[in-house]
């Protein structure tokens, strides 16, 4: 019984550990690396709610929307934009709980899967994170411009950065969680 | 009472989410455009503390464009030198300095971080109050116009670079004067707009367009960038024009920022002046 619960507190300790080292690369390699990529001003690279995004299933939602406040705030010091970020980031932890919620398989998650493209398949992943992403990026590019007179301008940017950041999510997922490095 | 209580606890989820919400409103109210000051800033210690690092870095794989423009930049200061003029016996015209008081100084600076592609693009400068910055102040570098400074901490400041949707920054064209805001569309980060230029004045491409007085902030006359098109909207009866910025805000490396001795007494000048017509 005390081993069972060792190991439990082992798993648990691994995972908050990934977690946080995970927290800290993505928004380095978000500021000193994406930030410095100018593709045009309608694609704008924002990588780093991966945080968020690879969280494991059994996360408590609660702690969920706290991690992305926290990210949102950590971003918004680098990026100048006081709130932006945060209020974005926030959302998308709020509605992530509903999306598992809605695209959930009948009998549950499976313990000790990941929501990657490789535990759960890219069409499962198309949604789950495409969602995600959209709603992020949505919320951050209108609160950022904050009126309506450029309402189509600011849909296309929308549009655009997601499918990069989606893009480069896939991408980032497949060179460090591919199956062929699992086994 | 206690139903409320009950409720609330049985949502928490929700009524967290909505607390941290109007944190984030709070901040993002604190950040509005030009007068409020920013509680999540760049300027703070350890943000620009990476940031300087990374600009450090970064550095070295300019260095022979840096280099290549600072040679440039002493030959044409090195014609200023007084070695190089015969002095002229001149008895009559004797320059006394109670003639010409100094009214704009530069303070030079390094920009530590610097974006080109937001809809509100920001500069992080090493410069701070203990070098007399303030807010107001102009940046440029050896080219042309950057921005205008916003926050100031002790060692940094952060400045709206002119690909700003709220900076409008007052030009003029340098043949015949008409002047006119300059603002960016948010397209493209070598282009800006020349607004408001009335449609007697003869513009054409490759105009060269300068800051004007009126700003306060500008001394007259910095490169701005020249004319690339213009046309005349309709119903409309002044020219918008796209002018390429001679700056270019993607390589801000080294700048300067100007000090204007007389803004603080011209600014309340104006100021008492507009009371008095007000009241």
């Amino acid at each position: 019984m005390t081993r069972l619960n060792n190991q439990h507190r082992n798993k648990l300790t691994t995972e908050i550990l990934k977690n946080t080292i995970r927290f800290i690369l993505l928004i380095m390699l978000q500021v000193l690396i994406i930030q410095n990529i100018n593709l045009t001003s309608y694609i704008i690279l924002l990588p780093y709610i991966m945080v968020i995004i690879m969280m494991p299933f059994e996360a408590d939602k609660l702690l969920v929307l706290f991690s992305a406040f926290l990210l949102g705030v950590c971003i918004d010091f680098f990026y100048d934009s006081s709130g932006l970020h945060a209020a974005a980031c926030t959302l998308m932890g709020f509605s992530r709980h509903y999306v598992l919620k809605y695209i959930s398989p009948r009998d549950g998650y499976d313990i000790g899967v990941e929501p990657t493209v490789s535990d759960m398949g890219l069409a499962w992943f198309l949604r789950y994170a495409g969602t995600l992403v959209l709603v992020h990026h949505f919320s951050l590019f209108y609160l950022e411009i904050f009126r309506f007179s450029e309402f189509f301008h600011t849909l296309l940017r929308v549009l655009l950065s997601s499918i990069g950041t989606f893009g480069l999510i896939y991408l980032i997922q497949f060179l460090f969680y591919s199956k062929a490095r699992r086994a | 009472m206690k139903n409320l209580f009950a409720f609330v606890l049985k949502h928490n989820f929700i009524f967290v989410f909505l607390f941290l919400q109007v944190i984030c409103a709070w901040l993002m109210v604190h950040n509005n455009g030009f007068q409020g000051s920013h509680v999540l800033n760049s300027s703070n210690r350890v943000v620009s503390n990476v940031y300087e690092t990374a600009a450090n870095t970064r550095e070295y794989f300019s260095l022979k464009q840096e280099n290549s423009r600072l040679a440039t930049e002493n030959t044409v200061l090195r014609n200023f030198l007084r070695s190089n003029y015969v002095s002229v016996p001149v008895t009559e015209f004797r320059r006394s300095d109670t003639v010409y008081k100094q009214q704009y100084t530069y303070i030079s600076a390094k920009v530590v971080n610097s974006s080109v592609n937001k809809r509100r693009n920001f500069l992080t400068i090493n410069a701070g109050s203990t070098e007399g910055i303030t807010r107001d102040m102009a940046v440029m570098t050896s080219e042309g116009v950057v921005g205008i400074v916003t926050n100031v901490s002790s060692n940094f400041c952060s400045a709206m670079s002119l690909l700003h949707k709220d900076v409008r920054v007052n030009c003029q064209l340098k043949k015949d004067g008409s002047y006119g805001p300059l603002i960016w569309n948010g397209e493209d980060y070598r282009y800006c707009q020349l607004t408001d230029i009335p449609t007697h004045s003869k513009i054409t491409k490759g105009d060269t367009v300068i800051t004007s007085e009126l700003s306060g902030i500008f001394p007259e006359g910095i490169m701005v960038g020249t004319i690339e098109s213009y046309e005349r909207k309709r119903n409309e009866s002044f020219y918008t024009a796209t002018v390429k910025l001679s700056a270019d805000l993607k390589k801000v490396n080294y700048v300067y920022i100007i000090k204007n001795k007389f803004k603080g007494e011209r600014d309340s000048l104006e100021q008492s002046t507009q009371k008095q017509i007000d009241d």
